[in-house]
This record gives C-alpha cells, structure tokens and sequence, in this order.
C-alpha cells in the first residue's frame, strides 16, 4: 500500500466507527431515556402505558401504606394534584411521609396507579431530589426549611 | 491562633505558586539559567507551605476545635479518629485541600525527578503545575476557605455524615486525587511542549511514567469507590453510571489511550499531535469532572454543600485551562512534524485502534453524562439517563476492543501479520471457550450471551499470558532458559501482560454477576430460612446495639451449606445520633470469588423483617481484576528504561545513577 492509500484505509475505519457510535447514541437515546414528572405534569403530558419515566415529588403524609409482604403503596404530590404508586422492595433509608421522593417505572394500561420499581430518597436527610425541589419551586409550593435542596 | 496559621501558609503558598507561575517561562524564553532554577525550590517551597496548611486543618479536626467552621459542620468529638483524619476530605473545603496537596505533591516530585529533563522543559512544566495551583489555591481562598472560624465556637459538632463515616473514606479520595491531579503532570508536559513548539520522542518517555502513575492510582481509586459504594449503601449494586462515576470514569478511559499511545510516541514517534492532545484531554476531564461533582450542578453524596460562587469559579478554570490549552494547541500543532509510517495491520495500527475505541467510548460517557444537564439548561425538560443508555452505547462500542486487546502485544511494529497472530491466539480462544462452558455446566445453565461473554474474558486472560509464554519461548526450550528469558523481559511488557490479565478478571467478575446473581426480597420472621446460591440463610433474631455515635439494629443470620454450618452474618440498620439519620449495613460473606449479600429492610407490624438476599457469584473478579492492572501498572512503572533518558543515552547516564538513588 502507498503512504496514501494507508492513510485512507486507517482514516475511513475510524470515520466509520464514529459514524456507527453516533447511530447507536442516537438509537440508545430514543429507547432508554426516561423523563421526569411532577403529578400535575401528568394530565397534560400524555405518559402511554409502559412507558418509563420518573415520578417526583413529597411523599403525601398519611398515604403510607404497608400492604402484604414486601409491597408498600403510598402517593405522591406536588400538593396540587397526587399520584398512587405502588413499589414492591425495600425502600430506602430515608424514605419518609412529607419528604422528597423520585419514583422509577410505568403506568399499566387501565390503572392510574404508577408501578415503581425503584425508589430514590437519597443519602441524607436534608436532601431533596433536585429535580423535584426545582419543580416545586415551580409549582409554586412553599417548601420549609427541612426539604431544602443540598 | 494556629488555624490562622494554617490560612496563612496557605495564601503565602499562593503567591509561591504565582512566583512559579511566571519567573521560570521568563527564564525559559530569555535562557537565562538563574530564573529557571527557581522552578524547583518553587515548586517543593509550595508544597511544604501547602503541607503546613494541610497540617493545621487536620490537626483542627484532631483536637476536634469547633470554632473552626469546617470542624463543627463535618465532626463530632465522639467519631472514631480513624474519621476525624478522614472527615478532614469528607467536605467540599477539605476535599478542595486534599486536591491542591496532591497537585503540590506532583509538583515537588516533578521537580525532584525532573532532573534529567532539558532545563528549558523542566522549567515551562513547572511553571504550568504552577499556574493550575495557583488557580486553586484562589479558588480555595475566595469561596471555600476550611479555615473560617465561628464565634462563639459551638460545644458540639454536626458530625460527618454517616455514609462516610467507614475506612473507605480513609482510602478511596486520595488514591481517587492521586490519578485525577496526577494527570495534571501530563497536561503540563503537553502545553510546556507546545510552548516551545518541539517535540520527540524523549518527550513521550518522559511522560509516560506520569501517566502511568496516575493510571494506575486512578484504576485503584475508582475500583475502591465502587467496592465502598457496593457494601456501604446496601443496594447491592457496584456501578450505578451515575455522573459522578462517569466523572472519574472518563479521565481513566482518556488516560488508558493515553498510555497506550504515548507508546506508540515513543518507540516510533508516529501519532505525536495526537499524543499531545490526549495529554491535555485526560487533564480536561479530571477538571471536567471536578467541577461537575465540586460545583453543586449534580446532586449526589459527593456533591456536598453548594454555592453558586464556587460552580461560577470552577467553570472559569475549567473554561481558561482548556481553552488555553486547545487554542495554543490549535496553534502549534501545524509545526509538529509528523511521525514514522506503519501500516494499518501493525503494532501502531493496534494501538491506533485502542486509542479509537477508548475515545469514542469516552465521548459517549460524556454524552449521556452532559445531554441531561445541557437539555435542561436549554428547554428545561428532565430526563434521566441511565445504566441503559451506558450499557447498550458503551458495552457495545467496548467489545471490538476487548476481542483486540490479545493480539496487541503479538503484533510486530511497522508491519504485523494478522493471520499469525490470530494463529497464536488460537489457544486462547480454545481454552475461553472450554473453562466458560464448564462454569455454564456448573451454574446449571444460563444465557447463550453470559457463555460469550465468560470465554471472552477467559479468552482476555490466556491471550495476555500468552504473550509472556511466546516470548519466554516456554515449549521451545528447555523450561529454565524459558523462565530466565522471561525474568529478563522488559518489567513494561510483564506489566502489560498483568494489566491485559487484570481486564480479563474483571471482565469476567462484570459478566457472571450480571448473568448470574440472584436476588431475593422477602419478609423473614426468627426461625426462618431461605436459599440463594445453593447456601441456606437462616434468621435468628434482632438486637438492640450501641455505637461510639450511634445506635443499632442488629438482625442476625446463620449460613450453612448441606446441613454445615458456615457461621454467623448479620446487617444493621442504624441511627446516627447527631443527625439522626439512618443506615444500612449490609452483611457480606465471601466464599471464594463470590458474595452471600444480606441488607436489613423495614420491621413489619407482625415482628417480620423485610431482607434482601443476594448472590452475587465471581463480584469480587471485579475488583481483583482492578487490582491486577494496578499491579500490572507499578511492575511497569519500575521498568528502568523508563528513568533512563531516551534518545542520548550515553550523555545522560552520569544523572542516571542519582536519579536511582533519589528513587
């Protein structure tokens, strides 16, 4: 092969490996990112059944229940409208009625209540998830001193 | 009286890193000897003066002196003092010290190993460690000084937070500092280069050491994060592709092609512009990352407090060193002239393939981790990317290389032979296939793609050992000389062999816990059992417990295996008192690479216990597989060839043998 000829062979491979990762970026952001909700998002935004997104906002105080085994129902609001969730698991330590709480999963088709399965209430007890305190904030809700956002 | 001390070694450190900064490029351009041999004195004069700050804050959090703000928000009198040393870095203003130490340390050593270097070089590297101190240092003394005081000093500190408070803090951020700032030595490398517009391949010898170091401390760092976020959070997770992570990530993939292409500098001194800009890319990164974590745009346990003023401040930084240093980049690397011819199929087209792969790989990182945060600045939508969308882009994108890693090493500069290669790999092949089938026969079957994945990782470990066998010539000759050739070969090329085995390891570890490991949640009542792993969990009983600082929930559980008992296991949950927060502590037990994984849910109202119950078979390949490509990196690092100066060889041994000795 000439010095030319090398460099084209050497250049076209990684032109054509860059060009396959950004039709997989593209492919893998179509299909795996999920957006993020407050409950009053939720009428307008039309969330199809099985679709994944995260469901943020405080923990309704009093909606905590315990069912069989390891399920627990509770809800969720952004003190103008709420959503029932349901999450089979462990919650997390920190998981508290009044606090912030993002929830992971999907709506079931016929059934306005949200499957979690997963639950974040992170590391510390004056955090809030940001993106629910931002949302909030937002919204319009007064937060106390408790939720601030760490 | 002595914390104002401490502020003002600081400050004085700062106008020696200002002196560092200018005297010796002035002496540089001028060649004026005198103002370059400032360089050195500066550079270790600043670090004692840093040392001394360190020292001071350190000795606060010692005697536990809650009139030093920092104290009183991160300590209690009653931790363990195995924490009041760590809680020193387990806040954003001590993290901030800890940084700038290590980055003073690279310097003095700079200065102290830099003696074979060219005086115009050594001079201009320093001077640019000591421009990013500089920096630093300001940002610490405007918007994060550890050394405020409060009057009147509180009788109690807020104590650190509880997730921090286990021997993982002791380890992980400074060997985690250690690669991150030890990529600064690089970066400073490219742009002194780039000033004085000549490069070589003595310039890639020098180098390489640095980024060796930093590699290998950054590998251990990152692996220890990863085992301390495992056992500590109780989620039984080891990767959670959370930005922070990508954070620290990214730099190493940045610094794996790096290495590998500083090598491919030096031997050949082809891909010389690129070289250079993998030096100041890795660097970018670990900046990239440190503001991501430090400025409070992420929210997560290492994101502590947050101000505004300081992301502005990092921003700036991050914005002046790596647009300087691309744009003078930009300028130069036109006069750089170009390097030796290979063809595509060779060592160096190997090792342009590695370097493809790794930056690729690390452009995706950097895409899911920035994409959320820039969506939202510029449309205000959230979404969140996760483990999916790293999975799918970079498992994939990964693949081709780990398949390629074995034939590196096989394959000849300039012109290789593909096809003998593939001929000698055979083996390995062969044998991933057979010891992968066998473990899929032991674990009773599972996914077609787990038995792919296992033989490539055994695949990955064969072929790395059968490069040190092809070169002993193990079979060909009698089996003492194949061993006294191999105890002769470079120590770089068993380092290799280590580091390609270490992947292999942790390949393995990655694949049988993803398709293997069970999970299980259920509630457990005393006196009940449940299976995982072929071993049976039985559930004694709770206890009350009393910490130092906290109390405790204790569950405890026996294990057995055929009706033999393995023992006692047990998980807590606990309350820390100061902040009233709790936590999990998850029971491990570990039965040769594998992991039994209890973590302690709620009581329920009936006197039940929600558990978690996993086992996670090979996980500890994971980080073992870490260790051996740390291991790897030091048996490398020790190589001479790399103290020795490269092209004069002869001229320079007179300062070789002072140099081993200072070593």
């Amino acid at each position: 092969m000439t010095r030319k000829q090398k460099r084209l062979a050497i250049i076209s491979g990684g032109v054509g490996f860059i060009v396959l990762a950004v039709l997989l970026i593209m492919f893998a952001f179509s299909q795996s990112v999920s957006y993020f909700y407050v409950p009053g998002d939720l009428q307008k935004a039309d969330v199809k059944p099985g679709t994944r997104i995260r469901l943020g906002g405080l923990v309704k105080t009093g909606s905590w229940v315990r069912g069989e085994g390891t399920t627990s129902t509770f809800e969720v609001t952004d003190t103008l409208s709420t959503v029932k969730v349901t999450y089979t698991g462990i919650l997390p330590d920190l998981f508290r009625e009044g606090q912030g709480v993002v929830a992971e999963g999907a709506f079931v088709a016929g059934n306005p209540v949200f499957v979690a399965d997963t639950v974040l209430a992170k590391h510390d007890e004056t955090y809030m998830p940001k993106d629910v305190a931002d949302r909030l904030k937002a919204q319009g809700v007064q937060l106390s001193g408790k939720e601030t956002v760490k | 009286m002595i914390i104002e001390f401490g502020l003002y070694a600081l400050v004085l450190s700062l106008a020696t890193a200002i002196v560092l900064s200018v005297l010796p490029i002035i002496g540089a351009r001028r060649g004026d000897a005198n103002l370059m041999a400032v360089a050195p004195v500066a550079a270790l004069g600043q670090f004692v003066l840093v040392t001394i700050a360190f020292g001071v804050l350190m000795h606060a959090h010692l005697v536990s002196d809650f009139s030093v703000a920092n104290v009183w928000q991160n300590s209690h009198s009653l931790i363990p003092t195995l924490y009041k040393v760590s809680g020193v870095w387990g806040n954003h203003e001590g993290s901030m010290m800890l940084w700038l130490l290590i980055l003073s340390l690279f310097s003095a050593l700079v200065a102290i190993f830099g003696g074979n270097l060219p005086a115009t070089l050594r001079a201009n590297v320093l001077a640019v460690q000591g421009w990013i101190s500089a920096a630093f240092i300001l940002f610490i003394v405007l918007t994060s000084n550890p050394f405020l005081r409060i009057m009147p000093p509180p009788p109690e500190g807020r104590d650190l937070n509880p997730v921090l408070q286990d021997v993982g803090l002791a380890i992980h951020p400074p060997l985690l500092y250690l690669g991150y700032v030890g990529f600064s030595v690089c970066f400073s490398f490219a742009v002194a280069a780039l000033m004085e517009g000549r490069i070589d391949a003595a310039w890639a010898r020098w180098v390489r050491p640095w980024a060796l170091a930093a590699w290998t401390f950054l590998t251990a760092g990152i692996a220890m994060g990863s085992y301390w976020a495992y056992y500590e959070l109780g989620w039984g997770g080891w990767w959670f592709w959370d930005p922070v992570e990508n954070a620290s990530f990214m730099p190493w993939l940045a610094g794996t092609a790096l290495l590998h292409s500083a090598l491919v500098m030096e031997k050949r001194e082809a891909l010389k512009i690129w070289t250079v800009l993998l030096a100041i890319l890795t660097f970018s990164l670990s900046l990239l990352g440190t503001f991501l974590v430090r400025s409070g745009v992420l929210t997560s346990v290492h994101a502590f407090a947050s101000d505004p003023s300081r992301g502005v401040f990092i921003l700036a930084i991050l914005v002046i060193f790596i647009g300087g240093a691309l744009t003078l980049f930009a300028l130069r690397a036109g006069s750089l002239t170009a390097g030796g011819l290979f063809a595509p199929v060779s060592r160096e087209g190997a090792l342009v393939l590695n370097n493809l792969i790794l930056t690729v790989s690390t452009a995706t990182v950097l895409i899911g981790t920035l994409y959320p945060m820039a969506l939202e600045s510029l449309t205000g939508e959230k979404i969140s990317v996760g483990a999916p969308f790293f999975n799918l882009t970079f498992g994939l994108l990964m693949l081709p290389l780990l398949l390629a890693v074995p034939f590196g090493p096989l394959l000849a500069w300039k012109r290789a032979d593909l096809l003998g290669a593939a001929q000698r790999l055979f083996f390995a092949v062969a044998a991933g296939f057979v010891i992968a089938i066998a473990i899929w026969y032991l674990e009773n079957g599972g996914p077609v793609l787990a038995v792919l994945g296992m033989a490539l990782a055994f695949y990955l470990m064969v072929g790395a050992l059968t490069d040190l066998w092809l070169r002993g010539g193990f079979g060909k000759v009698p089996f003492a000389t194949a061993l006294r050739r191999l105890a002769g070969l470079p120590r770089s090329a068993i380092g290799t062999a280590f580091a390609h085995f270490g992947l292999g390891v942790s390949v393995l570890g990655i694949i049988a816990v993803s398709a293997f490991q069970t999970e299980n949640v259920l509630e457990m009542k005393p006196g009940q059992t449940v299976e995982a792993g072929g071993y049976v969990l039985k559930f004694e009983g709770m206890q009350r417990g009393q910490g130092p600082n906290f109390t405790e929930d204790r569950g405890t559980f026996s294990l057995s295996k055929g009706g033999t008992s393995l023992g006692p296991i047990s998980s807590s949950k606990r309350v820390y008192m100061a902040r009233q927060m709790p936590t999990t502590e998850a029971g491990i037990r570990t039965f040769g690479a594998s992991q039994f994984y209890v973590a302690l849910g709620d009581v329920m109202p009936d006197g039940g216990i929600v558990v978690r119950v996993w086992w996670k078979p090979f996980i500890v390949c994971i980080w073992f597989g870490a260790l051996i490509m740390m291991f790897g990196g030091f048996i490398s690092l020790s190589d001479r060839r790399l103290r020795v100066g490269a092209p004069s060889r002869r001229a320079k041994k007179a300062a070789a043998p002072a140099l081993e000795a200072a070593e």
